[in-house]
């Protein structure tokens, strides 16, 4: 195809599709986690794991698949995004698979049964939902019609966990369902379709938001009517972490929000309201919850908090998980032990899914842990750009805000596991063990790569210009 | 709306950069506390995780290991003889650590030692399982057997070196423990350890390296040493300058003699029948810093290292005259380890010259390799080889004609010198005293070995009855016989 389609001074300069780009990637992407397979069996019984065939087509077929979708129905999409994805997955399989080979953890658990074929198959139904995605969302913005929708579907979401009989209590924190065999956390999925509401309502409040305000003591306060959603999602947040002790999922969804508020308004005074909300909230919470409070004070010091806790509480349980957390981190050091031969089994339960950052800081030391924290950072990276790329206000919010939440997301979890931050048990995207985590990011991966398509695509050619034809000059 | 969003991108890289701050602190500067740390499993996981290597006596381990079959701490340590060994070995236990040998070594027993690295590298290209390499020990078994059953169901220790080389030969503490019955981590583990952690006759404690006590007369061979060495007597068979019923300088109270015909003794005599006024005013003629001199010479005052760390013996530094008497016959402040004592013994033997005593032959890697081997090594010259002579001279005279004759070995070209003491102790002296014995035994090729032996409560002997000649010299000729016989 031609640069210049025709005569016009706009011309419509065609950007380049780097969907092989993406392809060389994404076999970057599927062979590491397979030579990490590799290096677990060979570590753990001195042979190749059996599989390794099935382990290696089986990834390399998912993402084979994923990307003829895009070259096929995204063709300008961000190139780095699938590959990223594919390769956390990939990664998050290996060390699932690796935990399930721990002889410890198989002790300690009398029913046990591997996690990892069944991360396999979450893998597989969160690339069929982002194959979905793309198919059945050919447009972004047909989101928008939605608005009032999301919100509704949101607050069913965030609620369901609490309806007797359908939720189900894990180890204190009320966020799952259980539904025929499965249990779904809704939360994960409440986080696109909230971002959609947020979008969707910002897009059409902005201006009332950022303009119709009072000033009160320096900050510009918008009227109640334009405030009362926001309040509305403030309390629902403080809820959820009340009745669900979720601290992880009510600061992501108030901190996805004050980010988009922010970006909708361009008003800083957004940004301090919300720190001044949620440092109000936190405090209020912090110091009633008890299942907060022993997060606090195995934050604080795990190790002085193991001795003065007493035996057996909820809060001895906590010191002692973060305890071993740090333990398997500093053991690590800067090279790690070698995928396999660490022991970060010792933190027993939610060593594959809360706590698989402590797995990779084991074994795969500083600079494993340094690569996969920029890779996320690279997805966010990828994530901001669409936003800024995207050329109407309903694409930017909602790429900001997925990408938004999917940092806060890696910053709390990976700040709570390494010590940074109270721990809130959220899992890491792709990487922890769990379906509705694994499926809810490939879903917001999908959007993403949605959003940035439009973002990249060329402008369509202009319509021929009749004039054109008119003034030619016919040469003599 | 592209403002807030570059700042936003700022706000999330700046997230993502705290935790790449974050974890450099813990996984690089904080990484060695974290592993060092004592609640951290893994040190304990990883000791236990291949065969431990063994610790040899005469060719053969007194360690071993044992596949426990379990998730956490693959392989479990047992021990041959273990209460007789323990003294040597220390012990290595999944829950409670390790000490002495087992821990000093740990490196090499594990096979993680630095010196090792190659034989891991070879060993992981050749698919060998990893194993630890073995400490040779010093030690004679026939030695330590004599001692351990020679000191039977009494509390004491035994040590013996070999003079010219510093090699610890045996080394026996009672009461003792089994390192075995603690080795894993259970409840029977558990008990065991809380059981001899309880005891009030202490087993765990290794008396031959870790306890003082109050040498009492065997301490006189130092006096008699440093006596010699700055010309306080020249000639040993002539009679000093002391009257029956010498009185402690700074106190009207007389020296105390057991026995009689003390009144100007010749140093010689005074030995045989062990005159505390005639050491006392010899201590008191030589002073106090010349004391602590020839004390310090002998290894008093300082921590030696075996490696085992034994504790430093005592000589009081800054007591007074009166003291100073009471202290050159092994009472007042002086406290002594039976190592100290077996050392001074073992100098005397050896010429003068005084020996490191070590009880590490070599470190071998798996693969046979020696990568470290202990060369004997001088530690000082206490006496001079003529006086060192006399000494020797007065001690076979305690041997042959005194308290110690329950040591001679009788053997024909074996000539023994020995030393008893009675030691008092606790308040005015109300406490059952302590029997001291120092001996060696010597032949034309020189001094094969010297012992100390205490025995701290012989339960059931009368305290008229407790002597050092009676109760500990039998032990120490039980040693040196096996010692002996065994060079033969």
């Amino acid at each position: 195809m031609s640069v210049v389609t025709n005569t016009t001074t706009i011309g419509a300069i065609e950007a380049p599709s780097r969907r092989n780009t993406e392809l060389a990637l994404l076999a970057f992407a599927v062979a590491i986690p397979v030579f990490a397979y590799l290096n677990v069996g060979l570590a753990i019984d001195g042979k190749v794991p059996p599989g390794m065939a099935g382990y290696g087509l089986g990834l390399g077929l998912l993402a084979g698949v994923a990307h003829l979708v895009v070259r096929k129905w995204a063709p300008y999409a961000d190139p780095l995004l699938l590959p990223l994805a594919t390769l956390l997955n990939g990664m998050g399989l290996v060390l699932i698979w690796r935990l399930d080979q721990s002889p410890r953890i198989i002790a300690r658990y009398k029913t046990f049964s591997p996690d990892a074929p069944n991360q396999m198959l979450y893998s597989a139904i969160g690339i069929a939902m982002f194959v979905g995605v793309l198919l059945l969302l050919k447009d972004h913005r047909v989101l928008q019609r939605y608005t009032y929708i999301s919100m509704a579907a949101a607050l069913v979401l965030l609620l369901l966990p609490l309806v007797p009989g359908l939720g189900a209590d894990v180890f204190g924190a009320k966020i799952w369902i259980n539904v025929g065999g499965f249990s779904i956390q809704p939360g994960e999925f409440a986080k696109l379709v909230l971002a959609v509401f947020f979008s969707g309502y910002l897009m059409v409040k902005r201006d009332a938001l950022a303009l119709a305000s009072r000033r009160f003591m320096g900050l510009y306060l918008p009227r109640g009517r334009d405030l009362g959603p926001i309040l509305t999602i403030w309390a629902i947040s403080l809820m959820i972490l009340v009745f669900e002790n979720d601290l992880g999922t009510s600061l992501l969804f108030f901190g996805m929000f004050v980010i988009m508020l922010y970006v909708a308004t361009e008003r800083t005074s957004w940004v301090v309201m919300g720190l001044l909300m949620s440092t109000a909230g936190a405090v209020v919470v912090g110091s009633t919850a008890s299942h907060v409070k022993s997060r606090v004070a195995a934050w604080l010091d795990p190790f002085e908090c193991l001795k003065t806790a007493p035996e057996g509480s909820n809060m001895a349980a906590a010191c002692d998980q973060m305890s071993q957390v740090l333990m398997s981190f500093g053991s690590g050091g800067i090279l790690g032990t070698g995928i396999g031969q660490g022991n970060s089994d010792l933190i027993g339960f939610a060593a594959n899914s809360d706590f698989i950052f402590a797995t990779v800081g084991e074994e795969l030391g500083l600079t494993g842990v340094m690569v996969f924290l920029l890779f996320y950072g690279l997805i966010i990276e990828r994530g901001v750009r669409t936003a800024l790329a995207a050329r109407d206000p309903f694409g930017k919010l909602l790429a900001m805000g997925l990408s938004g939440a999917f940092a806060l997301q890696v910053f709390v979890v990976a700040g709570g596991v390494m010590g940074l931050i109270p721990l809130t048990g959220m899992t890491m995207p792709f990487l922890a063990y769990g379906g509705s985590s694994v499926i809810a990011n490939w879903a917001l991966i999908g959007v993403l790569i949605r959003i940035s398509d439009t973002a990249r695509r060329p402008a369509p050619s202009p319509a021929p210009n009749p004039d054109a034809e008119m003034t030619q000059v016919v040469r003599p | 709306m592209n403002k807030p969003l570059r700042r936003v991108a700022i706000f999330c890289g700046l997230l993502i950069f705290a935790l790449l701050v974050r974890d450099n602190w813990l996984q690089y500067v904080r990484a060695d506390e974290l592993n060092a740390h004592p609640k951290n499993k893994r040190v304990t996981i990883e000791r236990y995780a291949s065969e431990r290597g063994n610790i040899i006596v005469d060719g053969k381990p007194i360690t071993g290991s044992i596949d426990s079959k379990d998730n956490f701490y693959k392989f479990k340590r047992t021990y041959v003889d273990g209460p007789m060994w323990a003294p040597v070995t220390g012990y290595a236990s999944q829950a409670f650590d390790a000490s002495q040998i087992e821990k000093i070594e740990d490196g090499i027993l594990t096979g993680n030692d630095d010196r090792l690295f190659f034989d891991r590298t070879l060993a992981m290209f050749t698919g060998e399982k990893k194993k630890g390499g073995d400490v040779v020990t010093t030690l004679s078994g026939a030695a330590q057997r004599a001692a351990y059953k020679g000191l039977g169901s009494k509390t004491g220790a035994v040590v013996a070196i070999e003079p010219s080389t510093g090699k610890i030969l045996a080394l026996a503490s009672t009461p003792s423990y089994d390192p075995a019955s603690f080795a894993g981590y259970h409840n029977a583990d558990a008990q065991a350890w809380q059981s001899l952690e309880k005891d009030k006759n202490k087993p765990k404690l290794n008396r031959a390296l870790r306890e003082i006590y109050p040498p009492g007369s065997v301490f006189k061979v130092v006096t008699a040493a440093a006596a010699l060495e700055n010309g306080a007597v020249k000639d040993i068979d002539a009679a000093t300058d002391t009257p029956e019923g010498w009185k402690i300088p700074l106190s009207r109270v007389p020296m105390k003699n057991q026995h009689g015909g003390c009144a100007n003794a010749s140093l010689n005599e005074a030995l045989r029948v062990s005159c505390n006024s005639v050491f006392a005013k010899l201590g008191d003629d030589v002073g106090r810093d010349k004391m602590v001199e020839m004390a310090e010479k002998f290894g008093f005052n300082e921590e030696q290292f075996t490696p085992v760390r034994a504790v430093a013996s005592v000589y009081d530094k800054k007591a007074d005259r009166g003291g100073n008497a009471l202290s050159s016959i092994g009472q007042f402040n002086t406290a002594t380890t039976p190592l100290q004592m077996a050392m001074v013994t073992a100098a005397i033997a050896n010429d003068g010259k005084l020996m490191q005593p070590y009880m590490i032959d070599k470190l071998v890697a798996p693969n046979l390799d020696v990568i470290q081997q202990n060369e004997p090594k001088e530690l000082s010259r206490p006496v001079s080889p003529e006086n060192a002579q006399l000494l020797q001279r007065m001690m076979e005279n305690v041997v042959e004609n005194g308290t110690g004759g329950k040591a001679d070995l009788n053997m024909d070209g074996v000539k023994v010198g020995g030393k008893t003491g009675t030691a008092q102790h606790g308040e005015k002296n109300a406490k059952r005293p302590y029997a001291w014995f120092i001996s060696y035994a010597k032949t034309d090729q020189g001094s094969p070995v010297a012992v100390a032996v205490i025995v701290e409560d012989a339960g059931g002997t009368d305290r008229e009855d407790i002597s050092g000649g009676g109760l500990a010299a039998p032990i120490a000729k039980a040693v040196m016989k096996a010692v002996v016989k065994s060079k033969s």
